[in-house]
């Protein structure tokens, strides 16, 4: 089963100023949803394996989308992250067969590496509501100065037969990181961790 | 005058498939693009401000060729615009009111000269207040099927001493726009208006 997309967005940040400090280059974080229907809307299902297709598909097709908005190449890619937000007529576990079991592989493809387990947030909710995706490092889930997040909603999704699915990615850590800790150039990148 | 402090760029790109009706081929794309700067005017009442909108023409170019770039770069796909702005608590409506010339008349530059007026929303508003930015056809203003509104909001602006200016660009009409009324292919775009 393919995905059912009603409507796709983008959104990228870019900071050039924080707290009064110039940040050159700007900090960029991009991240791009898909609002798809949900094959499941209103039953039980025992079987999600069609949406974990659906997952491997939009992990590769909103994380191209994050890359060619920060105009970068894959590599260059630093941190990223996903999310779901499920429509009111579907049920939670139907996020987590979207995000966990085959949506990383398409993502690390368009990261090109991406060793570290990709931070992951999932809720119900309506029309408007925020959903909070959270960023790590690709290769190194313990740098520190990537551990950051983006916040996305769109009025008029998910309604209550669809679920927004998110997927960030940004060039870059948080504008001024000075809370210690493993940072990006000390980092091996082999086992996803350190 | 002061230069322009820009601390942050926030853009938006939607690309509308369907909203429950027959799946189009050429999906409307809506983009938004807010700049988040300082307000010289914050925190104090200053008579005579209108130089201000000199300092912001450039701004307001820039944003309009991002947004133009972010619709795929031909600035002749683009059949909606409109503006706006969020003031910072510690600034007044007024200081909303002068992106109207730099940045209406910097899309219709960009634009090669659109003939209707830009519509446009302001308000005062706190870091994460979202606004509801109004949308016409940019040769005639009464072209039914082109009302439409892009929402744009961002969870750390405008701060109290900050202004937020949006401008928004569409590339047609309502995804299943039968209202009636004027039509796109009917006008005459000599006055703006039909």
């Amino acid at each position: 089963m393919s995905a059912e997309i009603r409507k796709i967005a983008v959104w990228v940040e870019e900071t050039h100023i924080e707290i009064g400090k110039a940040i050159s280059p700007p900090t960029r974080k991009a991240v791009a949803v898909a609002v798809i229907a949900n094959p499941f809307a209103g039953k039980f299902v025992e079987d999600l394996s069609p949406l974990m297709d659906i997952g491997a598909e939009l992990g590769g097709l909103l994380g191209d989308r994050c890359v060619v908005a920060l105009g970068i190449t894959p590599t260059e890619a630093e941190s990223y992250g996903k999310a779901a937000m499920v429509g009111e007529n579907g049920e939670l576990e139907h996020a987590a067969a979207i995000l966990h079991p085959k949506l990383g592989g398409p993502l690390r493809v368009a990261v090109e590496k991406g060793a570290a387990l990709v931070p992951s947030s999932k809720k119900m909710g309506g029309p408007g509501q925020v959903l909070d995706v959270p960023l790590g490092h690709k290769d190194a889930a313990y740098v520190r100065s990537h551990f950051d997040g983006i916040e996305v909603r769109l009025n008029d999704a998910p309604r209550a037969n669809e679920i927004l699915v998110a997927v960030a990615i940004t060039d870059s850590g948080r504008p001024l990181p000075r809370v210690g800790g493993l940072t990006s150039d000390q980092a091996t990148g082999k086992d996803g961790l350190r | 005058m002061p230069d322009i402090e820009i601390r942050k760029f926030v853009t938006a790109v939607e690309e509308i498939f369907h909203e429950g009706g027959p799946v189009t081929d050429t999906p409307l794309q809506r983009a938004a693009i807010m700049a988040v700067i300082k307000n010289p005017f914050a925190g104090h009442y200053a008579a005579d401000i209108t130089g201000f909108m000199e300092d912001l023409r450039p701004l307001g170019l820039d944003m309009a060729r991002r947004l133009v770039d972010l619709l795929g770069g031909n600035p002749s796909r683009v059949e909606g615009y409109g503006k706006g702005a969020i003031i910072g608590a510690g600034g007044e409506l007024e200081h909303g009111a002068l992106w109207h010339a730099p940045g209406g008349y910097a899309m219709r530059e960009v634009l090669g000269g659109a003939k209707a007026i830009v519509p446009s929303a302001k308000k005062v508003g706190g870091v994460g207040a979202r606004l509801d930015v109004p949308v016409t056809h940019i040769n005639a203003s009464y072209v039914r099927s082109h009302f439409d509104s892009m929402e744009v909001g961002i969870n750390d602006a405008p701060k109290t001493d900050e202004l937020a200016y949006v401008l928004v660009m569409t590339t047609g009409a309502r995804i299943h726009n039968r209202a009636g009324g004027l039509a796109s292919e009917e006008i005459k775009g000599e006055d703006g208006l039909r």
